[in-house]
Parts: C-alpha cells; structure tokens; sequence
C-alpha cells in the first residue's frame, strides 16, 4: 500500500473507547500490556525500561502490567490507583482504553472511565468466578448506560483450561446479568500471561469456537449510545462583537441532527426561529450531527446567552424543576440532605439540593435497601430539587441531556455524578423567569472596570446596558443636575424598567443608591 | 428533510477535533483569564489551529504565552513570529532573565536545576504575574506514563502544584471548574491524541511546522547515544554532518536529532507508522531520574 493511502486510511478509522473493569489482581493491566505490546504499540524506549525495571523489582524478564502503572506510588504498591487512558490502533480500528481501578475505594474512577465509553472489557479470575466487585463494576458500567460488555475470563492457565470451569462462570454471570439492563455480553477464555485468545486464537482450548479478543473489539458494532433522533444543541459560548453583526452560538450538538433552514425553539425562552447557518472554519455546512461542534446563527435576533438550549420547534426536552436521578457518590464527604450543591448539566450550572435518598442499590445482587443518604462509593436513587430548572431528557433515552454532575460548594470537589431517571417539569414561564437579571454598579471614578465588565458579561452572552453619568448628560439628562435626589431615582427607575424585561443593567454612577 | 446520501458517520480525527474545540471553547466560556501555552513545537502549531476553528469567524479571545528559556532553535523564534503574525494571535513572551544572568544553562548547572530556573519557575511566575485562572497546554496522555493519568481539566493549588492522588473525577464531557481565589487549572485539549493523529491531522488540515521536523543534513555531535544539534562553539566533541530530523522540539541543548530520510509531511508519517521509539527518547530531561516527568509535573512544569 502506497503511503498516500496509509494516510488516507488512517484518516478514516474509527474510534472505539472501551473501559475495563475487574477486581485486584485478576490479571488485567497484564491484559492491556499484553495487548499494547501485540499490536506494537509500546515503543521500544519504554519497552526497555519496563523490562529493567521487570528485572530488578519484579524477578521476571517482562512484567505488562507496569505498561499501564504509569505513576511512582502504584509501581511501589504494585496496584493501579487512578484511571490511566492508553491508546493503540490496528488496521481497522483505533481504540482508547480508559484502564480502571480495581479496589473498591476507587469505585468512582471505574464511573469516570465507564462515563465517555461504549463497551466494558470485565475481567474475571477463572480461579474465582464471579465476585463482588464483577457485580459492582458490571452494575455501574450498566448504570452508566453501556451495553456492550465483553466478560474476559482470565488466567485460564491455572485451571488446565477447562471448559467446564468457564462455563461454570458463563452460567453465574448471566444469572447476574438478567437483572441489569438489556445487555449484549460476549464471553472469551483468555490467558493474559500466556497470550491465549488474545490475539492468537489458543491452541490450549480447541473447545471455544468463538472469536479472539482483539478480533472481536476490532469488529463490534457499538453503534447504540448517541442519540441521532433528537436535536439537542447546548449554547456554549456566544461568539460576537468586533465590529461585525456577526452572532453565532457555538457549541458541541449533543444529540440529532441540525439542517440550514430547520425551524428551532430556544429554551427557556421558547421563541422560535430557522438556523440561518452552520458557520465552522471548513466552510458552512448544509447539516451538522452529534458529536460535532459547530456555530449556529438564527435568522432573528433573540436572546440567546451561555447555558439555554436549542432544540427543534416540535422537539424539545423537558425544562425540568426537579428530578429523580440514579446516584454515585464520589466524594468522601457523603451527602447532605437540603444542603445546596451545584449541579452541571451540558452547559448550564444551576443551585440544587437532594430532597431525599429513594433507595440505595446493594451492587451484590442489585437489591434495593433504604438510605438516609448516599456516601462515599454507593449508588442510589434520590430526589434532586433545582433553583432554576434546566433542560433535560431521561439519561436512558438520551446520555448528553441526561447527565450531570454535582458539586460541593465549598470544597469544589466533584462529589457526585448523576443520570435523569425520572422528571417533573415547570411550566415555560417559571422556565423564563428563572433568568438571573442584576443591577451591578460601579462608583464614577471606575468607569475603566466598569466597561470591562459590560464587555466580559457581554462576551459570555448575558444580555446587558451599560449606563453611567456621562451618557445620560448626553441623553435623558440633556440639560438638567445630575447630582440631586431625583436624579437618583431616575437611575433606580431606568434599572427597574431594564431588569423587568430580563436585561442586566451595569451603572457606573456615585448618584446609585441601592 | 433527511436526504438518502447523509452519513452521520464521523471519522476518528474529527471526533478528536470536534472533542477538542469543545474543551477549548468551554474555557473560555467559564474562565476570566484564560492562556494558551505556545512551545512553537507542532502539538502548539494543532492546538492554536484549534483554537482558531473554535473561534471562527472571530479571533482567539485569549492571548498566547511562549515561556522562553532563551535557548530554543533560532529557526523556532523565526516560526513563532511568523505564525503567530500570520494568523492574527495575540503572543506574549517570557522569559527568567535573572537566570539568564547568571548564565545558568545546562552545561553550566545541569539539566534539571536548568528546567527548574528556566521553565518551571519562569511558568509558575508568569502565570502568577498574568493573573491567569486557566493555562491551556498540548501535552498528550500518550506521551509519558504520568500523563496518562492527567485529566483534562487539571487542579493546581495556590502554588501551582499538581497532587495526582487528589484528582477530581472527570465524567462525560461536564468539566468542574470551580476553583477558590488563587487556584487555577491547566487543560490538555489534546489528551486523547497520539503523535500519530498530530502527524495526520497536520498533513490533512494542512498546518505549518517549524522545517526543524523534516530532514536534512544538519551539524551534530554524538552524545550518550543522542545527536546533538551544534548552536554554540562550547562544545570539545567532533561535529559531523547527519541526514537526520527532530520528532520534538525543546532547547537545542537538551534535543536530540533521529536519523531520518523524511523530508515531506508523508514520508515522516510513514516513518511514525513502523517507528520503534516514542518521541521523548530524544529528551535529555526526562531520563535524569526515575520517574522525571512525574515530578517536574508534582512541582509544577506541564
């Protein structure tokens, strides 16, 4: 093949990301480096080092797992603490492994890997079958909305390769997996250590008949999990000023699809409009699918800033002023109930509380028990109440617009990561009233960082005036003080009119009052 | 309004761009002061032409800061102004020159006491200096085992230090911005490519990059294994003409050259296709001790 067309064809693949998941020891950074190592993609630089360090600490001439052990303080330990991402492509297909941790305390790690993935690797020791944190990492992964799993029974070497023994596991495995959601599980014997069934079909288990590891991740089709149905395009940025007319609204399209010429709603304000066009540095397009990022601009002009949604006229999500959300709590802190947390969903970040905890799951057999509240590495259900409500879908039906995550105010930590399950909707109005509209003033002499904050607040798409002493001289005040009582309340009144139609106001005046 | 000869299949390197200019464009939405990291090198040339797709039709609403330790290539500086002019970017410059005072280079004091004067706390204080609340950097998860660790929003607390054993998790694409007075975050819109999707996406989108990438026949010596680039009459060895390229792009002191024949963006491409060495085997800094890299980031160096 010409390197023209290597390149092209590298151009054109497609990116699998898969997370793996099992519990401490059951061979699975050994798996991954045995992978890395098969496809070639550890170079040899790094290869050496792993064996010198195999040699001295581990007594062995290659040890994998240390491909993936990246930090100081687990090569110590010999366990993985975080999520180390690793990359490697065959022909077919390129793929990112977000390689997760097997202890229980890291639980949470295991939920970010699982978030961006579409396929869960679970390693299984063919010694112990199905243990508890098989359960936990498959129920979390399902929780997550993943449906492709592949169960990977591993070091089949130490148990003669019997089929007998992974059946066993096949047959306790399903009887687990009947109680999650509709999944797709494939099951492979393997021996990471020894190579079999990873690459290589194994000579040592002429019984299996189905496909190799690497065979079967080059192949599967993980076309479920983006949602192409529904347009949902959260604003992210409000791209203007300049000195052009220039007003695009940029952002990453969640879900759907969007046309040139599509008539769309803006929620919360819910006027309606036609894209006029999709703007990106390639040239406009004629449309635009999820997960593209591209600028919309609309043939009228309405307000639109950071955090509203734009979805099509006759298709849009729920404005929800509370929910019920399946719950991980990751923080050590656990929660608290009526405490205001801050809730990021898509573009929007909104003051929230949990209401109460509806049930918390045992991951052992998915059975539900009562909670007062969830701590750090459980899963539940629970109530969320929101200050102002945002724009959201069922995460079963729709992951961008069905996900958030929860912030503890006053440590900044990312304490939990929540999937919709259920809503209640406010109606439109309360929708559009919910817009925050202030009054900030600045005293006369700081009319420099004044303008600046008109600008910036402009720039992230808050719709604004800027007014200060020198302007109404000019204008309402043409001719009259502008240092009396009346004048004061001149401004307070201007403000009131102002903010009533949902537009801050900054003044920059000594003659504010309030 | 569908039309039979739409396909909503999108090709890794555009799911890699569109993931990117999402991180990029969410920054400057969130943060007051954010900055972008510009080493001149070609992850930089990626990254600044992300962030001008992000931005288009409109510029880049953030400035760009070279940290400059006054010993890069001569053919970087001429790049740098060059392409920064070009495309309309907003390039700011620093350097420790205290330490330049001092003559402090690598032959003089060593490598890592080098790094330390001339790139961490040079970074560190012009960050503090610009009051800046987000860096942005081109550093790849595929580059160096701690980083595959990294997230793509990293916390730095007041000092700019990175603790990987209080990383926040990281879920979807909902990135936690919140930071106290004085914190600040890095991000590495780039985490999830490999040099291999850099090289594509060069030859695809059509990126300049400094010549210093292709080969040529250049003045070196051989030190330790590596090919030194000969910038300066200091060193005793002998200087011999090599065929050869850089893969990465630091001081000329501290990069060393790969013997190469690839003179045009496909040919390094192919050679990246059957290459058995990752691309920071040419950085004298990150052999100087185990597990390098993995401190320089703890103190603070991207």
């Amino acid at each position: 093949m010409s390197s023209e067309s290597l390149i092209e064809q590298s151009q054109n693949i497609d990116l699998l990301r898969f997370a793996t998941a099992g519990s401490v020891d059951d061979g699975k950074s050994t798996l991954i480096g045995r992978l890395l190592y098969d496809s070639k993609s550890i170079f040899e630089d790094q290869l050496n080092t792993i064996k010198t360090f195999s040699r001295t600490h581990r007594n062995q001439e290659i040890d994998y797992s240390l491909v993936t052990d990246g930090l100081k303080s687990e090569r110590e330990q010999g366990i993985t603490i975080d999520v180390a991402y690793r990359f490697f492509s065959t022909p077919k297909r390129r793929f990112i492994i977000a390689d997760t941790p097997g202890h229980e305390q890291y639980t949470r790690n295991m939920a970010t890997g699982a978030s961006n993935a579409s396929l869960a690797l679970i390693l299984i020791d063919a010694r112990n079958g199905v243990v508890t944190q098989t359960k936990r990492h498959s129920f979390i992964s399902s929780l997550l909305g993943i449906r492709n799993f592949v169960i990977a029974v591993n070091k089949m070497d130490l148990v003669d390769y019997s089929q007998e023994v992974f059946e066993n596991i096949v047959n306790e495995f399903n009887a687990f997996a009947d109680k999650l959601a509709d999944e797709s599980v494939y099951y492979i014997p393997i021996s990471a250590l020894e190579g079999d069934n990873v690459i290589e079909r194994s000579e040592n288990m002429p019984w299996y008949k189905g496909s190799t590891l690497l065979d079967y991740l080059e192949n599967v089709n993980v076309s479920g999990g983006r949602n192409m149905n529904d347009l949902r395009f959260p604003v992210q940025y409000v791209n203007w000023g300049g000195g052009d007319d220039f007003r695009g609204y940029c952002g990453t399209i969640a879900s759907g699809v969007v046309h040139k010429g599509d008539k769309i709603r803006v929620l919360p304000s819910g006027k309606t409009s036609k894209v006029s066009r999709i703007v990106t540095y390639d040239g406009d397009l004629d449309y635009a699918f999820a997960p593209m990022a591209v600028t919309l601009c609309l043939e009228d002009d309405i307000d639109i800033s950071r955090g509203d949604m734009i979805a099509k006229a006759d298709d849009i999500p729920a404005i929800a002023g509370s929910f019920e959300a399946n719950i991980v709590w990751m923080d050590n802190t656990p929660m608290e109930i009526g405490k205001d947390y801050l809730i990021k969903h898509t573009t929007s970040v909104v003051k929230g509380n949990f209401e109460e905890v509806i049930h918390e799951f045992d991951p052992d057999d998915i059975s539900m028990k009562s909670s007062q509240s969830l701590g750090l590495n459980s899963i539940g259900k629970a109530k969320v109440e929101l200050k102002s409500p945002v724009f959201a879908d069922l995460y079963s039906e729709n992951r961008a617009t069905g996900s958030f995550i929860v912030i503890d105010p006053h440590t900044n930590q990312t304490a939990a990561a929540g999937m919709v399950t259920k809503y209640k909707q406010v109606s439109p109005d309360k929708g559009c009233k919910s817009v925050k509209v202030r009054v900030i003033s600045y005293p006369a002499d700081k009319k420099e960082e004044a303008m600046a904050k008109y600008d910036r607040l402009s720039m992230h798409g808050t719709h604004c005036i800027y007014v200060d002493d020198d302007l109404l001289k000019e204008t309402l005040r043409k001719g009259k003080s502008v240092d009396s009582d009346e004048y004061s309340e001149m401004i307070e009144n201007l403000c009131k009119i102002v903010t009533r139609s949902g537009v801050s106001v900054v003044v920059c005046s000594d003659n504010f009052k309030s | 309004m569908k039309t039979t000869e739409e396909s909503y299949h999108l090709s890794n390197l555009k799911t890699l761009e569109a993931e990117s200019i999402g991180i990029i464009r969410e920054v400057a939405a969130e943060f007051e002061n954010p900055v972008m990291l510009y080493s001149v090198g070609k992850d930089s040339s990626v990254m600044t032409h992300l962030a001008i797709k992000a931005f288009y039709p409109k510029k880049v609403p953030f400035p760009l800061l070279h940290i400059d330790t006054g010993y890069k290539f001569p053919e970087m500086y001429e790049f740098r102004d060059e392409y920064t002019k070009k495309n309309g970017l907003d390039l700011r410059v620093l350097r420790n020159e205290e330490a330049l005072k001092r003559g402090v280079n690598p032959l003089s004091v060593g490598t890592v006491k080098c790094c330390a004067d001339l790139k961490t706390k040079a970074l560190l204080d012009s960050l503090k200096e610009g009051g800046y609340d987000a860096a942005f950097g081109g550093a790849r998860r595929d580059e160096e085992k701690s980083r595959a660790k990294e997230r793509i929003y990293s916390f730095r607390d007041k000092h700019g230090q990175w603790n990987p054993k209080n990383q926040k998790p990281e879920l979807w694409n909902l990135f936690n911005s919140k930071i106290d007075q004085g914190e600040s975050i890095r991000v590495f819109p780039l985490s999830n490519w490999t040099e291999l999707d850099i090289w594509t996406y060069i030859y695809h989108e059509n990126i300049d990059i400094v010549p210093l990438y292709f080969a040529k026949e250049r003045p070196v010596i051989e030190k330790n294994g590596q090919l030194i680039p000969v910038y300066t009459d200091e060193y005793e060895d002998e200087v011999k003409d090599v065929m050869c390229r850089f893969r990465t792009l630091g001081c000329h002191y501290c990069t060393g050259a790969v013997r190469s024949e690839a003179d045009t963006l496909e040919k390094i491409i192919e050679e990246m296709m059957v290459a058995r060495h990752s691309e920071r085997i040419t950085r004298v800094i990150d052999h100087d001790q185990d597990s390098s890299m993995e401190q320089k980031k703890r103190e603070g160096y991207f």
